[in-house]
This record gives structure tokens, sequence and C-alpha cells, in this order.
């Protein structure tokens, strides 16, 4: 009889190629995803010590992060300059690197460019069973193909540049279980809202999630990778989602997926991989699908969450001091008070996008509230980033910019934008913005700005109200 | 990478929990196609606040952080690491770190060491007067009033460290084994090999 065993555990088994005496091991890296922040460190070193890229066929490389989301041609088809030379400089370092390595490069005005973590899977590049990395923690978004996926450092992508393997060391396994299916008009993002908030964001630190349940089977593949992508909020450097037929399906004809006699040896394999029964988790959470609730965050940690027609926690209402004195910190960065209703609180500004968010699937989510409607006069700034060229492409057959357009959203290009404030994309000082992205630090989306995190159709529902609301009011 | 066998000087008693790499060093920084000088921008945000723990000249100079639980937590930014090296912090004494900060201050011959929050509580006392020391060799961090608080660490790690080995050297001296791991992929798996588009 054989070990019973987990997704995780079997993944990592088929890729040690060199074990030591001390639990660490030589972890062979099948996919790897570059993109122009975290790798020109990388590249510059692999040059001074005379490296090469050991696999450059394993590796893809895209701009995303820092590229502006205007528009990038002119009418003539011509290049427009980015303004920022610091920008300019980093976008090109990655323009010259990835030929220079032999790597394959998708560029900006390139239909397929797009956030490294949509146009992974989309171009079939992710894959069941493999291992895949990137210099980026939303890395972890993959695992929503059944791919063990986690975000690495600038040492880290040179290491793989050079070698395609990392020294790692095995993570523990955590299981969360999610009993029953979520209501009506209780998004994916919403469900992975509320388990950070169950776990805390150092809940899964040293664990590798596998989320389990019918709620996940019932699931789309978009909605797995905004669940998994999070999974670094919660702490875990990668989340597993079993694949299953919808992946095979998904996969199925994509650019750099396999085909023809390979497809079925490749999906013969997959079948193998989901969990055994009777594997042992070290760690197991259950959720129950029925406490979910349209849910946001009123803090500066992706923790702090509470549903839509909840109030503003008190700070003494937590247990432990320090998390008191950070909720205190945070009340203030935010502007609210203890047991202010977060229905009342207004919002300038609308993000619709970010690797979390911004697949077709999202858009569709967001439109379908917007549709016929405006965006209240409150709202000044409200934008919509498709996550790559394809989904801006499929949005645009689907009509869905006109949509956006007619409510008062600007239809931007394909990145990272208003997420992580890189790029010109940032929130003022001061205001709140609805946010479909993953992060609500201190700063993040610009000095001094407040971000909401919710899902993209309660978004498209403040953008309407003006202010955070329950989207299930709009939808009756 | 140099040698770290011991790190000694004062310590900055930060405590702060579930700092994030954004606080460490924010966005505008990460621009940059270079690792140095990001000292200058490191956690910009809690410095532009008057009395601020990291520019109190008491602490000038200070080669150690004391922090909360979970530091390091978010973005994997190894920017993080390096500004935390170029404003002279050789090493940072926490409950608890992020999995890839901690890896991301390894590659950087960057001390993480993680306590037991009433060794911290203890540290961030001593601090405010007294030096602190890390000792790689007998893994202990220890005080001028005989305190001394063991710490474990990933041997593989450990031994990087303290003997200054690169790892990028240490893999390829396994090419032979990651070639048979290929040669195995071509043979069994070939459709790893991914479609060129």
């Amino acid at each position: 009889m054989t070990i019973a065993k987990t997704l995780y555990e079997k993944i990592w088994d088929a890729h040690v190629v060199d074990q030591r005496d001390d639990g660490t091991a030589l972890i062979y890296i099948d996919r790897h995803l570059v993109h122009e922040v975290t790798s020109p460190q990388a590249f510059e070193s692999l040059r001074k010590a005379g490296r090469k890229v050991r696999r450059p066929d394993l590796t893809l490389a895209v701009p995303d992060h820092n590229l502006p989301t205007t528009a990038r041609l002119d009418a003539q088809g011509n290049k427009i300059p980015i303004a920022d030379p610091q920008s300019a400089a980093q976008l090109e370092a990655l323009e010259a690197n990835a030929p220079a390595f032999g790597i394959k490069y998708i560029g900006a005005s390139d239909i397929n460019q797009g956030i490294v973590h949509v146009i992974g899977p989309e171009q079939g590049f992710t894959l069941p069973g493999t291992t895949m990395v990137c210099g980026d923690s939303h890395t972890a978004a993959h695992g929503a193909l059944g791919a063990l996926a986690f975000g690495i450092g600038t040492s880290e992508v040179e290491h793989v540049l050079a070698t395609q393997t990392l020294q790692l060391t095995r993570s523990k396994s955590m299981e969360i279980r999610v009993e029953g299916l979520l209501g009506p008009g209780i998004s994916p993002k919403d469900l992975i809202l509320h388990i950070i908030g169950v776990i805390g964001t150092a809940g899964g630190t040293g664990h590798v999630i596998e989320y389990r349940g019918e709620v996940f089977e019932q699931m789309s593949i978009e909605g797995r990778l905004t669940v998994s992508n999070m999974s670094i909020e919660g702490g875990a450097r990668a989340g597993l989602i079993a694949p299953d037929e919808k992946t095979f399906a998904y996969l199925k004809g994509r650019p750099m997926a396999p085909k023809g006699a390979d497809w079925d040896a490749a999906v013969a394999y997959w079948k193998t991989l989901p969990t055994d029964e009777g594997a042992k988790f070290d760690r197991s959470v259950t959720i129950n699908a029925a406490d979910v609730s349209p849910t946001v965050t009123w803090g500066t940690s992706p923790e702090d969450v509470v549903p839509v027609n909840g109030v503003v926690p008190a700070p003494e209402s937590f247990v432990d001091a320090s998390k008191q004195d950070a909720a205190r910190k945070s009340l203030d960065y935010m502007g609210l008070e203890a047991g202010q209703a977060l229905r009342d609180v207004a919002v300038e500004n609308i993000f619709i996008g970010s690797c979390t968010n911004s697949r077709i699937e999202d858009l569709r989510a967001a439109a379908s509230i917007l549709e016929g409607r405006k965006k209240a006069d409150n709202v000044k700034w409200a934008i919509v980033v498709p996550g790559s060229g394809l989904v801006k492409a499929q949005a645009e057959a689907e009509g869905l910019d006109r949509v956006f357009t007619d409510a008062g959203f600007e239809w931007r290009e394909p990145g990272c934008s208003a997420c992580l404030g890189m790029n010109p994309d940032k929130v003022p000082a001061g205001e709140r913005c609805a946010s479909t992205s993953n992060r609500n630090f201190v700063g993040r989306q610009g000095p001094g700005a407040r971000t909401h995190l919710m899902s993209p159709a309660m978004a498209a529902a403040a953008a309407v109200t003006g202010k955070l609301t329950d989207v299930r009011e709009l939808t009756k | 990478m140099k040698p770290v066998k011991r790190v000694e000087g004062r310590a900055i008693p930060f405590g702060q929990k579930n700092v994030d790499t954004d606080v460490i060093i924010s966005a505008k920084w990460l621009k940059t196609i270079s690792r140095e000088g990001l000292g200058e921008g490191a956690f910009e945000t809690i410095r532009a606040k008057e009395g601020n723990v990291f520019d109190d000249p008491e602490y000038a100079g200070a080669s150690i952080l004391i922090a909360g639980d979970n530091f390091g937590c978010g973005s994997s930014r190894e920017h993080a690491a390096w500004a935390l090296d170029d404003m002279g912090i050789k090493a940072v004494i926490a409950p608890s770190f992020s999995d890839i900060f901690s890896g991301n201050a390894f590659k950087n011959g960057l001390l993480a060491i993680a306590l037991p929050q009433q060794a911290i509580d203890r540290l961030m006392e001593v601090a405010k007067t007294d030096p602190v020391t890390i000792d790689m060799e007998s893994m202990s961090v220890t005080t001028p009033y005989q305190d001394r608080f063991p710490f474990e660490m990933d041997p593989f790690r450990h031994q990087c460290l303290v003997e200054g080995l690169d790892e990028i050297d240490l893999t390829m001296a396994k090419s032979d084994a990651i070639e048979r791991h290929e040669k195995k992929n071509d043979s069994t798996q070939p459709w790893l090999k991914p479609v060129a588009a």
C-alpha cells in the first residue's frame, strides 16, 4: 500500500533534485515569470559573474508593475515615451535583458501583455503539478490551477535564472476546508477576505494552504485565481486548489499548453495529483460558507475585515495589546471611528483591477452592476484596468468598455496600476479608494491613501452610491 | 557573501507587529535598477513623524532592529532587505518573520533572528540604554546584564552565513543532478517544455 499524500507533497516529491541531510532540498523549477521591477539586479549579477540563463525556454518576461496604463502607441502606431525617466530606464532594462539572455519577452504594446499572474494562466504557461516562481508575492495565484507557485526575492530570481532550481525547506501543509456554498451575491473575493480575517495575516506563515470543499469545485478558474492569489495575505507563500475537469477545460488550446498526445499524457498525470484520501495536513481550519457576507476592509492590514453591513471595531475589542495599538493607528490613518457603520463611509476613488480581480469575469461582475447607471458625483476618479490585452479585447467584444465609460469610468491599458502606486495611477493623500486589489497597507496606493478592499461588484456598487454599499441592494 | 559570525551594537527598539515591506520601502523606491542607496527611503512613512525611533540620536549607528511578530510580510521585494542593509542594519530580531523576507534577508547576509515574545520584551528594555550581541557560533543573543537567549536557524542557512558561502556556486556544483532531473523530465513528461507561442 502506498502512503497517502497531499497535493503539495506530490508536487514537492516530484521536483526534488537533491536532498540534503539537514532537511533542505534542491527543488527544480518548471516555470519562471519575470517582470521589470524585481529582475534588473538579478540580470546585472549574472552578467558580472559571467553566468547564463540555464533554461530560457522555461522563462517568460513581461512588463506590468511600472508601466503607465494610458495609451502606449500614438495614432501612427509609434511608441509613446514614458515620462518618468526612472520608470523608462527600468522598463528598457527588461526589454534589453530578455533578448540578451534568450528569454521570450512580451512587449508593452503586444496584445498578450498583461499582469504576470493574469498572462501565466491565460497563455497556458501555468500548468498543474508544476513548480512556478516569480519575483512577486502574488505568484501564489497560480496555485488555482494546481501549480506549486510562490513569490521569491531578486537573489532567488538570479538563482533560478542561473540554475533552474531553488534550495528550499519543505513547508507545513494547511487545509482550509470550506463547508457549504456561498450565498447569492457573495463572491470568491468575499470568501478569501473572510478567510484572512479568520486565520490572520500570519496564520499561514510556514505553510502551503490547500483550499478544499465543494465551493472550490463549483468555482470558476477566475474565482479560484482570486482566492489563491491572496494566500500570501494570510502569510502562506503558496495556495493550492486541486486540478479538475474545469482546470483542463480552461487550459486546453491555450497557446503555450501541451498539444496532441502530449496533452493527453499531461491530463493523465494531472489526474493523479489531487490529495489522496486519508492524507494528513499539519493544520486544518474549517470555514462555514454561510458565514461569509459581502466583505470590506476597515484598517491597514488585509486581516482587518468586516461585513459591509457591520461597524468599525473598537481597538479595545482585540485581546492582544499590540493588535489594539495597531488598530488605533489604523483607525487614525484611515480616518475612521470605532462603532461607525461602514455603509456610511464615502469614497472618492474606485479602482477595478490588479492580479486579484482584473480577469474577464471580474469585469463582467462589475459591469453588471454599472449597466445603465452612473458613478456618484462625489466619486472623482474611477478606473478599470484590465489584467491583460486579451482580457481587454474580450471585454470590448462584449461591450463592457462602453458600460464602464458610460458610467463615468476610465478604460485603461493593462498593468498593475493603482494596486501598488508605482506607476502614475495613485490615490491622493487622505482620500478613500474602493479597490479590488489585495493590500490595504499604509501608503500602498499612494502616500496617505486610504484603501478599502472588496470585490469587483462591491467596488462597482460603491461607485454608483458614492459610499461603501452592500451590492445585494443594487441587484434586488 | 562575507561570513557573518557576530553582530554587536545598539539596537533600535521598534517593536511594531506585522511590519509589511511596503512600510520598510515604498513602491516609489522600487524603480531603481541598483541595490544601492535605498536606506534613504527606509521606513519613510514612519520617519515622516517627529519623535520617531529611527531618527532618535540615541540609536544613531545602530546595527540591530528589534521588531514585532510577522516582520516583513506582504510584497516579496528584496529592496526591503537592501534598504535595511543600506541604513546599517545587520540583524533584525523579532518573534517571527514572513517566509519571503527571511529568505531575502539570508541572501544578503542580514540576520533574521526569531526569539520568543518574552525575550523580545526584555531586549526592547535593554536596547534603550545598552548594546545587544548576536553570536552565530553559539547561536545566542546576549546583553551586558547576563541575559542569554538561544535561537534556532535552518542548518543550511547557518552554514552559508557563518562560512560566507555563495549559494549559486553551491548549486552549480550539483549540475549533474540538475541535468539528470531534466533528462528524466524529457523522457517521462515531455509536455513540461512549453510550446513556443
